[in-house]
């Protein structure tokens, strides 16, 4: 697999100015000095994004993500370093950046068409499809000051994914819209990574990385923490933004240390000893190893659940009593017992993990560290058995029944209810 | 670090393809190109940029002429009625309660003014275009120059609007051009376009660090108006100079201000006349030169404003970087 964008050494270095003279008179009038802090906002970032992979970008707010994002496409110029890109290049920084707001739709299809480089006979080719996709018909020849905030940025991710690039950079945009648009665009990413376009996405929707990325890199204050699978990056992420100190950086038994580490785990099901799979309903039951090196009495064990294409299905309330532990020094088990899974068909994953009930700390994570699968003997299909009963009640008998199959010129059979009314 | 385009990449033998490359992605870019996005852009790439993103300056200037009109149901009609307005006025100040002798004077000054409207106009609008698209300049990337020459082309079409009412109060006023001498028009409007463009380029990317060079701008070309032969005419100049034997130089002086030779070749074809007759005497209003001075003039200035162009390119391309930072 080649390379499709490869940054090398990037350092990007902003000016904060304690005052900032932005005029001749003044540039004079102060001997042309302006006295200024060097702020990095990027140091040394190095990486290569592989083609047809769908990169996440995920750190907090300030961390050079979006920076970075801005010194790909072209936008920034990076103090030192170099940044190739293979083929053509998008980017989605802000949808609908450079609307003329005077302008149609029609007109705004065609300027942000070119900026992002499209010739007029493929803007041509492409309108009705753009328009369809931004569900605008009958608004399309109305000035764009008039839209709703929707259909602004509806048109705006139209025709950026109607670019068609091979390179598609998305600074969360992904989460504008309402939820059918959100599908849409998710579909649109989906299609990008299956005709084998590279994706980079920088977002603060663990979720949404989680779903869509191959691989994530973590950054912090302009340095890259790491680059690895979404799972294991989402857990560094994580576990920095709440503040824990990570890995060999902490000293175990100070608070907020490395107290806690958890094992082995292990998940047991209704159909273990007999089968690989358990059936829907049956009972689960998941085992941790924790080993403590001082005791912790604020301890939260908490569950979570994916589904095959990685969307939660399932993750515990941080407020049930049951999940409080007061955990003594040297560790012991955790029990995380489900009396019914009511789960259908699929492989679904575990993650384990024991934070602070009293601050905002993660004590320990272990994402999807184990698998369970459950197939369905019977025929219902979809992600959930709901528990289900089916009734019928008719309307010129006012009869009700289980199985609505008999015509009403019958005689009720036996165990039909009458009516009340 | 090797930032060259066309050195190999400091890569392992893996990767062999990632060699070259443009610093700049194209439209219709195809998925093999390699981009040093950060790249230094070399001149020849800019020119070359330019001319692949035709379309895209074609529409910027589009745009900026609907925002202009939209809104107005005259639309393109308000701006010939602005210079009719104008020559009106002229006619009236100039043949009537001002004269000053000179026959059809307001065709003279319109002549000019044709030239001096598109050099300003492109210049006092070019220096605010990038500051003014900031929202644009911030989130996407595209060469940057093309938002200063799309002021430029909107100062073409006014120019085209301009021609066309002097044409019609050319021939309501009777009056014929040198005919022979518009052949040296395309070449003067060449010359006038390349300066032009370098002004506006120089300017737009100026002002993002320096915001007061707007108002600097308007001083400047103030000064600059009144320095070109436009409201007055060469001829008074080498008239002062004649009486005066120690300020010969002042007449060389004149025509190294590039918009001087433009003006005046615009003046000699379309006004027609280098004199005319007042009071009993003869009063010349430009110099005698033949077509060949006027070209070789022409192309003096040709020469310089590609020269600066070039330059202008060269100072943009070292500011544009910071670009997105200061805006």
């Amino acid at each position: 697999m080649s390379v499709a964008i490869e940054i090398t050494d990037i350092s990007k270095q902003f000016r904060l100015y304690s005052e900032k003279h932005t005029s001749l008179k003044e540039r004079v009038i102060h001997g042309g000095r302006m006295p200024f802090t060097p702020f990095w906002a990027l140091k040394d970032v190095s990486v290569e994004i592989d083609q047809g992979e769908t990169f996440g970008i995920i750190g907090r707010n300030g961390c050079g993500k979006s920076t970075l994002l801005k010194c790909v496409a072209g936008i920034l110029k990076p103090t030192t370093g170099e940044i190739r890109v293979r083929g053509s290049l998008a980017a989605m920084l802000e949808l609908g950046a450079g609307f003329q707001p005077d302008l149609s739709g029609r007109d705004n299809i065609y300027l942000n068409g070119s900026l992002l480089g499209l010739s007029r006979a493929e803007i041509d080719r492409r309108f009705d499809d753009i328009v369809a996709f931004a569900e605008l018909d009958e608004f399309i020849d109305n000035q764009v000051k008039f839209y709703s905030s929707g259909m602004y940025v509806r048109l705006g991710f139209a025709v950026a994914v109607n670019v068609e690039p091979d390179v598609l950079l998305v600074d969360e945009v992904l989460s504008v819209g309402d939820a059918a648009f959100q599908r849409k665009c998710l579909d649109h990413v989906k299609r990008f990574q299956r005709e084998g376009r590279t994706i980079v996405v920088v977002s603060h929707s663990t979720d949404v990385m989680r779903q869509n990325c191959n691989r994530l890199m973590v950054m912090k204050q302009g340095h890259v923490v790491t680059v690895s699978e979404p799972g294991e990056g989402i857990r560094v992420f994580l576990a920095d933004l709440l503040g824990v100190g990570m890995g060999e950086g902490a000293e175990p038994g100070v608070p907020g240390g490395n107290v806690l580490a958890i094992g082995t785990v292990q998940a047991e099901h209704g159909g273990s000893g007999e089968r690989m799979h358990l059936y829907p309903g049956e009972s689960l039951t998941v085992t941790a190893e924790v080993d403590s090196l001082a005791p912790v009495p604020d301890a939260l064990a908490s569950i979570a659940i994916h589904d095959d294409a990685n969307e939660l299905v399932f993750a515990s309330d941080p407020d049930d009593p049951t999940c409080a532990l007061e955990l003594p020094e040297g560790g012991g088990t955790v029990r995380f017992h489900f009396p019914e899974v009511p789960l259908l068909d699929g492989t679904y994953s575990v993650s384990v993990g024991v934070r602070s009930a009293v601050e905002t700390a993660i004590y320990d994570w272990k994402d999807q560290v184990t698998k369970f699968e459950v197939v369905n003997p019977d025929r219902s299909t979809g992600r959930v058995r709901l528990p289900l009963d089916v009734s019928f009640r008719h309307r010129s008998t006012g009869l009700t029944g289980e199985v609505p199959v008999v015509p009403p010129a019958y005689a009720p059979l036996a165990g039909w209810e009458e009516s009340a009314s | 670090m090797s930032l060259g385009v066309e050195q190999p990449a400091a890569a392992g033998p893996d990767k062999p393809s990632f060699i070259g490359g443009s610093t700049r992605f194209v439209p219709g870019q195809p998925s093999d190109r390699v981009t040093v996005v950060n790249g230094k852009v070399e001149l020849g790439q800019r020119l070359k940029d330019l001319w692949l993103n035709r379309d895209l300056l074609a529409l910027l200037t589009r745009t900026e002429l609907k925002v202009k009109y939209k809104g107005s149901v005259l639309g393109y009609l308000w701006s010939m009625l602005n210079p009719a307005l104008v020559l009106a006025i002229y006619f009236a100040v100039f043949s009537l309660i001002a004269k000053n002798g000179q026959p059809h004077f307001a065709i003279w000054l319109f002549a000019g003014l044709l030239v001096w409207n598109l050099f300003n106009g492109a210049a006092m609008g070019a220096t605010t275009v990038v500051v003014g698209k900031a929202g644009i300049v911030k989130k996407v990337a595209f060469p940057r120059e093309l938002l200063a020459l799309s002021v430029v082309g909107v100062a073409i079409v006014m120019f085209v609007l301009q021609i066309g009412v002097l044409i019609l109060a050319m021939v309501l006023f009777g009056i014929t051009p040198d005919w022979p001498y518009l052949a040296l028009l395309p070449l003067g409007f060449l010359a006038l376009l390349v300066f032009t463009g370098a002004v506006s380029i120089f300017l737009s990317a100026v002002n993002v660090y320096l915001r007061d060079t707007q108002h600097l701008t308007e001083v400047l070309l103030m000064a600059w108006f009144w320095a070109t032969p436009i409201v007055y005419t060469f001829g008074q100049i080498s008239r002062q100079v004649a009486t005066h034997p120690s300020l010969a130089w002042v007449k060389y002086a004149y025509l190294c201000n590039p918009v001087t030779p433009i003006v005046m070749s615009f003046q000699r074809a379309i006004y027609g006349k280098t004199s005319y007759v007042y009071n009993g005497g003869v009063t010349h209003v430009l110099p005698n030169w033949g077509m060949g001075t006027y070209a070789a003039l022409l192309g003096m200035v040709l020469a310089v404003s590609v020269g600066l162009f070039l330059l202008a390119l060269l100072v943009f391309g070292r500011l544009e970087g910071n670009f997105a930072e200061e805006l």
